[in-house]
């Protein structure tokens, strides 16, 4: 019993990270339809500046990540009003193959500027345990947690209850008439995306401590599109609760399924729930149009 | 300016109408024959790799440019047909036979993921794709017995009807014929009905559907075609790299496929075989360049990740018909030449597909 439970935090705290990433996937493409293939290695990036920042720099963590979490927001920002920009109307294809190629584009230039080494840096939280009822957590999956259910109440509060939020909703559902009506359409979108941008650094300096500081760090982008999958695409709830399942899914297929199971299970469930059931756990029902 | 004057019915037919095109081919053939007897033995073996990635980026064009069904995970045919291919020889098949039979099986495990097809289209299917690539990564990294997982596990020679063709030109010339096999081919096949439906079926499935084409069939043969083509293309990228490991069918391959069919322009098999030939030729421009680039950029293995980027994204946003749109340009500008006109291509109004509520 005590090992269900265990499977089951640790999955959780795996799993909020997918949350928090897949978040961010769903919020650009409920704004903007596009697929942001950026995400992941804007992820990636922060995790490196905010290595530069801490261990380099010596800046005192809470800082660095506050200013890790500005230098994406600006950086995202940029990125649409500059460079996304110019290929709205096109074919949807023209999205994610223009998000790739700036992905690679990050990628690239983050590797040519630090090199193939994997870091690590010093956060609060580090090697501390707490003992729940018979249950060892490490503190930082806590942290992971409690960061993640914070980030989805202030964006459910946001969206929900302020006049910019309501707004944001509204030019995601159509953008001229929100227009029609007043919303500046287009700063909107940017903001959007400066969000977004604002988690994947969150995400990426939560991640960071419990993994390493390495390029492969993108490759959680995959697994957060299998979440967003399970969830329904285009649904935040869908995307929060996916995250979290498959995170559980994946802790208990590293212990009763055979060996390399724990690695695969994610684009399992990716492939299966597309076919068998496209709308995901709490996905809208929506026909295609002609 | 040339206008089409048919005089029989053999003129709109013809592959290549004019004695001018003609003229242009059969340079182009004599050069390609005459290659490896003027090159060194680098560039022959670069050449033949050349040719093996342009079968692979046909293959995907049928796909992606014909039927407008993107698929992410191009990798894991050419996996697919790699590995089938080097362990059908490695059980004592023939040459001959082991080819057709490693494309026979990768056109069937096409046919098993394009049958989702039909349920999903656009970016699932781009995620399915995805998705499968990395899983046929990790199942041929897993499954020690047939693949050797992640050891590696060699190819034996090709050997045609008592010929040992291993060596550099005689694989060239190999490459060579069978990428002329398939460019013809499907020449042929994207001119004939079946490329029309494809292109039916691309440009609106309803209309499509409306004049009786058999949507979720065509796009099933599409990734069959799809899947054989590049199926064919890893089966003689096992002889050029020699010893297969599951890392060598990678994402990157996946990516670099897809960025040679947007790059050369989608749509156009012409296209194909230009994007292929860039993104093939890249790494080694890159490592060309490399000595003259100060020694901190040089040193990292980031440099090709970063140009393959910034090549791909200034192709989105500044040439989005890519290589073949600008030949195509080029051409007219000569064909017309006091004439032309700036906005000739200018791309008309387009709106995006939406999901939104209206």
């Amino acid at each position: 019993m005590t090992t269900v439970i265990q499977l089951t935090i640790n999955g959780m705290a795996i799993g909020a990270i997918y949350a928090l990433v897949a978040l961010g996937l769903v919020l650009t493409y409920k704004a903007t339809e596009v697929l942001n293939f950026i995400h992941g290695d804007l992820l990636m990036a922060s995790s490196f500046i905010g290595w530069g920042l801490i261990v380099v720099l010596k800046w005192p963590f809470w800082l660095a990540v506050l200013a890790t979490v500005a230098i994406a927001m600006v950086f995202s920002w940029v990125l649409d009003a500059r460079v996304m920009r110019l290929i709205v109307g096109q074919p949807q294809f023209a999205g994610v193959m223009l998000t790739i190629g700036i992905a690679f584009t990050l990628r690239g230039l983050v590797s040519m500027s630090f090199g193939p080494e994997s870091r690590n840096y010093p956060t609060p939280w580090t090697n501390q345990k707490t003992q729940l009822g018979g249950v060892v957590i490490a503190d930082l999956s806590l942290v992971i947690v409690a960061t993640a259910l914070l980030v989805t109440l202030a964006l459910f509060w946001f969206l929900r209850r302020t006049t910019l939020g309501v707004a944001i909703q509204a030019a995601s559902q159509n953008q001229l008439a929100a227009f029609l009506s007043g919303i500046r359409v287009k700063r909107l979108t940017s903001l959007v995306w400066a969000l977004t941008g604002g988690i994947a650094a969150l995400c990426g300096l939560l991640l960071a401590p419990t993994a390493l500081v390495d390029i492969s760090l993108w490759f959680v982008m995959i697994k957060a599109l299998a979440a967003v999958v399970l969830g329904g695409f285009g649904s935040i709830p869908g995307a929060i609760l996916g995250g979290l399942l498959l995170g559980v899914i994946e802790q208990f297929a590293g212990v009763y399924l055979p060996d390399g199971y724990k690695d695969a299970v994610a684009y399992l469930v990716l492939i299966g729930v597309l076919v068998l059931w496209p709308r995901g756990l709490l996905g809208d029902a929506h026909g295609r149009r002609v | 300016m040339r206008f089409d004057y048919d005089t029989s019915y053999r003129d709109g037919q013809a592959l290549l109408r004019y004695g001018s095109g003609r003229a242009a081919y059969a340079v182009l053939a004599l050069l390609l024959l005459a290659a490896p007897w003027a090159l060194g033995k680098y560039y022959v073996g670069e050449m033949t790799y050349l040719f093996i990635m342009c079968i692979g980026s046909l293959g995907l064009m049928v796909l992606k440019g014909y039927t407008g069904q993107v698929s992410l995970g191009h990798s894991a045919f050419l996996a697919l047909g790699a590995y089938a291919h080097a362990w059908m020889l490695g059980k004592g098949l023939p040459f001959a036979l082991s080819i057709p039979m490693a494309m026979g099986f990768t056109a069937l495990i096409g046919l098993v993921i394009g049958l989702p097809a039909i349920r999903v289209s656009g970016l699932y299917l781009a995620m399915v794709t995805l998705a499968f690539a990395i899983l046929t990564e990790h199942v041929i990294g897993h499954w020690d017995a047939v693949t050797g997982g992640f050891n590696g596990m060699s190819v034996a020679n090709p050997v045609v009807f008592g010929f040992d063709l291993s060596g550099l030109r005689p694989f060239y010339y190999l490459c060579l014929g069978l990428l002329t096999l398939v460019l013809l081919g499907l020449v042929n096949l994207m001119r004939s009905q079946t490329g029309r439906a494809f292109r039916g079926v691309r440009d609106s499935e309803a209309a499509a559907y409306g004049l009786g084409i058999w949507v979720s069939g065509y796009k099933v043969l599409a990734f069959v075609i799809s899947a054989g083509v590049s199926g064919l293309a890893g089966a003689l990228l096992a002889h050029h790299v020699r010893f297969l490991t599951p890392e060598g069918f990678g994402l990157f391959l996946a990516l670099e496929l897809v960025l040679m069919v947007t790059i050369g322009g989608l749509g156009s098999l012409r296209g194909a075989i230009f994007g292929a030939v860039l993104i093939g030729m890249l790494p080694v421009f890159i490592s060309r360049i490399k000595p003259m680039l100060p020694e901190q950029v040089s040193k990292q293995f980031g440099l090709e990740i970063f140009v393959f980027g910034l090549i791909l994204v200034l192709f989105v946003l500044f040439e989005p018909k890519g290589i073949n749109g600008r030949w195509i340009k080029l051409k007219t500008f000569f064909q017309t030449f006091p004439l032309y006109r700036k906005d000739l291509f200018k791309r008309g109004k387009t709106y995006m597909k939406s999901e939104r509520y209206k």
